[in-house]
Parts: C-alpha cells; sequence; structure tokens
C-alpha cells in the first residue's frame, strides 16, 4: 500500500533556510546543506527546497546550492522558484534535483509543462500551486504568482484540472492565508483540489499540530503533507510525526 | 570499478551521489572501452522510452553482449524498464531484450503516477534483498509497469490500489528495479551495497 509522505521543505534565501508568515516576516532557520542531509537521515520521505526570492527578483536559482544540498539526500528531492522553461529543469535535474516545481512561468504559458513532461516525464513536473481565497466567493479559491506577490483571477481548481491535461504529475498546493501561521492546513481547498485531478496532491501551508497533519491527510484527501516551521524549530521530529500518524490509521513508512 | 552508463537521460547525478556515499569506486562513461572494464554496470534514466531506446542505441549491443557474459547490470527505473522486450509507452518501442516481457501503462483508476513509497516484497533468494528479507518500503515515480514474462526471472512485487505491480527483478547477473534505491534513504543504500558486493568489488 502507498503511504502517505511527510516532507519538510527548505524555503532558502540568500543560501539560508527562512520561514515567514504568509510568505512575508521572514526569519533564519539554519543551513540547507545541513537540514538536508538530517531530515533525510532521519526518515523524511521527500525533501522540497524553494528559491524563494528567484521570480521576484528574476534571479535563477542556485544551481551550485542545489548540487550540495543534493550530494547529502537520498530521498526524492524537489526544487522550485523561477524556474521558467524545460531547459531549466534539464539543468536542475543534472544538478541533483528529481522533480521540479513551477507556478509563475506555468501560469504564463501551459505549453511549459507539456514540453518539460514530454522531455523529462511528467513524474518529474510538479505544478506548484499558491492559493488564496476568493474574498467575492465562497469555497472559491484564486492562483497568486510570483511568490505570492501578484493574485490571478484564476480559479484554483479549474488551473489544476488544466495543469494535469498538461502534463503536470503532482501538485504542491500551498494555501497563502494559512501559510506560516501553524494555524491547520486549509482542508477545503485541498479537498477541492484532490478531488478534482488525478495525480498527487502535496498539501502546503498551516502546519502545525500534528492533529493538522492528520486532518489534511484524511478530510483533505492529500498524498502528502508538507511542513517547514514545526520541523525546523523543532515542535516534532519527523519520527513523532510518523508515529502519531501511524497510530491514528494513516499508512507511513517508518522513519 | 563500476561504470554508471551515462547516456544523456536523466538522473545520473543522483545514481552518482548514492554509489560514492557507500564509498563504491564508481565512474560516469559512455565510452565502450571503460564499460568493457568495469567490474558491473548500472544503467540509469528518467523519462520516456522511446526517447532513452534512441539514446542508448550506439551502446545497446555492447550492453547486451556485457550481460550476456555474464557482468553484474542494475537497471534502475527507466534504465530498468529498457532491460525488458518492449515498451508500450507512446506507441511500442523495442527494447534491449535481456528480461522476457514488456512495460505497459498503469491500469486507469488510479492516480497515476505511482508516486511515493511503497512496500516491497521479495521473492525468496533474490540477492538484492539481503538482510531485507522481509519487504521494506522503497520510493517510486512511474506510469508504466512492467509484466515480466521470464521463467528465469525472480520478481518482488508492490501492492498499489489494488493491483500488484512488478518492483524488482532478478535473472542471473541482471538486476532492476522500478524504484529508485538511489532515492529510498538507508534501505536503498543497503540495496546497493548489495548490488556492489555482487560485483566482487569494494
Amino acid at each position: 500500500m502507498l503511504t502517505k509522505r511527510i516532507i519538510p521543505c527548505l524555503d532558502v534565501k540568500d543560501n539560508r533556510v527562512v520561514k515567514g508568515v504568509n510568505f512575508i516576516n521572514l526569519r533564519d532557520a539554519g543551513d540547507p546543506v545541513e537540514l538536508g542531509a538530517r531530515y533525510s537521515a532521519e526518515g523524511a520521505d521527500e525533501l522540497v527546497f524553494l528559491d524563494i526570492t528567484a521570480t521576484i527578483r528574476s534571479k535563477k536559482t542556485i544551481v551550485e546550492l542545489v548540487e550540495k544540498v543534493a550530494q547529502n539526500v537520498f530521498i526524492p528531492f524537489t526544487v522550485g522558484g523561477g524556474i521558467s522553461s524545460a531547459d531549466e529543469i534539464g539543468l536542475l535535474l543534472r544538478s541533483g534535483a528529481d522533480k521540479c516545481s513551477i507556478n509563475t512561468a506555468a501560469v504564463k504559458n501551459p505549453d511549459v509543462l507539456r514540453e518539460s513532461a514530454e522531455r523529462f516525464g511528467s513524474q518529474c513536473v510538479v505544478l506548484a500551486l499558491d492559493a488564496r481565497k476568493d474574498p467575492a466567493k465562497k469555497d472559491k479559491w484564486v492562483v497568486c504568482v510570483k511568490a505570492g506577490t501578484e493574485r490571478t483571477d484564476i480559479d484554483a481548481v479549474e488551473w489544476a484540472v488544466k495543469a494535469e491535461k498538461s502534463g503536470a504529475g503532482e501538485i504542491l498546493l500551498t494555501s497563502m492565508d494559512a501559510d506560516g501561521t501553524q494555524a491547520g492546513y486549509d482542508i477545503a481547498l485541498t479537498r477541492a483540489i484532490a478531488e478534482s485531478v488525478h495525480i498527487p496532491v502535496i498539501a502546503s501551508g498551516g502546519a502545525g499540530t500534528l492533529e493538522s497533519l492528520l486532518e489534511v491527510l484524511d478530510k483533505g484527501k492529500a498524498s502528502a503533507v508538507l511542513a517547514a516551521s514545526i520541523f525546523h524549530y523543532g515542535t516534532y521530529t519527523i519520527g513523532q510525526t510518523k508515529e502519531f500518524l501511524a497510530a491514528h490509521g494513516i499508512p507511513v513508512r517508518p522513519a | 570499478m563500476l561504470v554508471i552508463i551515462d547516456y544523456g537521460v536523466g538522473n545520473v547525478r543522483s545514481v552518482t551521489n548514492a554509489f560514492r556515499h557507500i564509498g563504491a569506486d564508481i565512474a560516469v562513461s559512455c565510452k565502450p572501452e571503460e564499460i568493457q572494464k568495469a567490474a558491473g554496470l548500472i544503467l540509469p534514466g528518467v523519462g520516456a522510452s522511446g526517447y532513452a531506446m534512441q539514446k542508448v542505441a550506439p551502446l545497446a549491443d555492447l550492453i547486451c553482449q556485457q550481460a550476456c557474459s555474464g557482468k553484474p547490470l542494475l537497471g534502475i527505473c527507466l534504465g530498468y524498464q529498457i532491460l525488458f522486450d518492449e515498451s508500450h509507452e507512446m506507441g511500442t518501442h523495442k527494447c534491449l531484450g535481456l528480461i522476457g516481457g514488456k512495460v505497459i501503462p498503469i491500469p486507469p483508476g488510479r492516480t497515476v503516477p505511482h508516486m511515493g513509497w511503497n512496500f516491497v516484497e521479495p521473492a525468496i533468494g533474490m540477492r538484492l534483498f539481503e538482510g531485507m528479507e522481509q519487504g521494506k518500503h522503497f520510493a517510486f515515480a512511474n506510469s508504466f509497469y512492467a509484466e515480466v514474462e521470464d521463467a528465469a526471472a525472480k520478481v518482488a512485487t508492490t501492492e498499489y490500489e489494488g493491483i500488484t505491480l512488478t518492483a524488482a527483478v532478478e535473472k542471473g547477473n541482471i538486476f532492476g528495479m522500478q524504484f529508485h534505491p538511489e532515492k529510498s534513504g538507508a534501505d536503498g543504500l543497503n540495496m546497493l551495497r548489495n548490488f556492489v558486493r555482487i560485483c566482487g568489488v569494494k
């Protein structure tokens, strides 16, 4: 039986791991190479590395840093932030990434997803979908781009469906309303997306208590949970998280 | 020395990192003379079969000749899928034919790709699973799988949303894994250590 995945996320800025609230007010959380090696050894199921400054500063993700992190990471490793073309994905895959996540470039031109999937397989093409509640409509969310700085009119569920058709093999879904608050994932959003597509959905944004992880895997129908603050600041270890989930009937790989 | 065959299709870096981490004497090459001298060969790969066969074509005869002469060969993910007779990924593509069988899509109605960690149960006596005979979790990322039609092959399997999928195969000196040992934590590294030992090198 396929297990649910626990994924620590390294938000990287100026070669350091940082974490903010609602994508702002960043504080330092450590060295990406050290943290990556630690999570890999502690039994995390995957690692995500997001260059959070890449799009807004038009700066490419730091390839050398990805190479260094990858040398000590023996679990699937996803890299994202400012990726604009299939060529850049090729470069990152050669540098040690296993998957790449794309947001802004795919919204501008969904053919980037198609071209990347044709060249590298859809299993390494992750759609990063940053969503925010639509203030005008209940249970509707809109897509945000450029590291959360720009809101679009695109409906999040419709975009997820379209991205799957275009070649995305997975969706990394971040609730911008919940991100960094540690107040729990957006269950309604996660479930709405997970029930609309046939590819795995990674829930992100709002991880706080272990119950919040359980809730989004169970009621939210997510295939995986991504969390940053609770692991970086030592609130819970990967092992504790997995023991809790296993005790509540969620299939996990023992840490 | 072991040689990772670099034929231009994906994850060479990850596989190299993992072998280096366990202290294996490893080189990355596409040169026939280095492939001939190697104590064991690794055929990696990520992507689509048709493209991979196109890229591996100049080395296909050499790889088959080396494997048939008894040199240990390990195919990983796409490198595993092209060990079989043919692949039905976007058309029909003739593959290396080292193991009888074909690569077909995971039947519809399931989440595809098969993405994440799944429990793998080995057949009795599979050398790669030495020390892991009760089975372990390994990391998968695939939309196609191999249907093995080879009486000489031992097969490890995994259960996925109501069907049994082939996860790994062994036929004499030819080994293949659908999952990614280089990305399967400590158990994956142990599996690579087993392969290094089978090759008879440090």
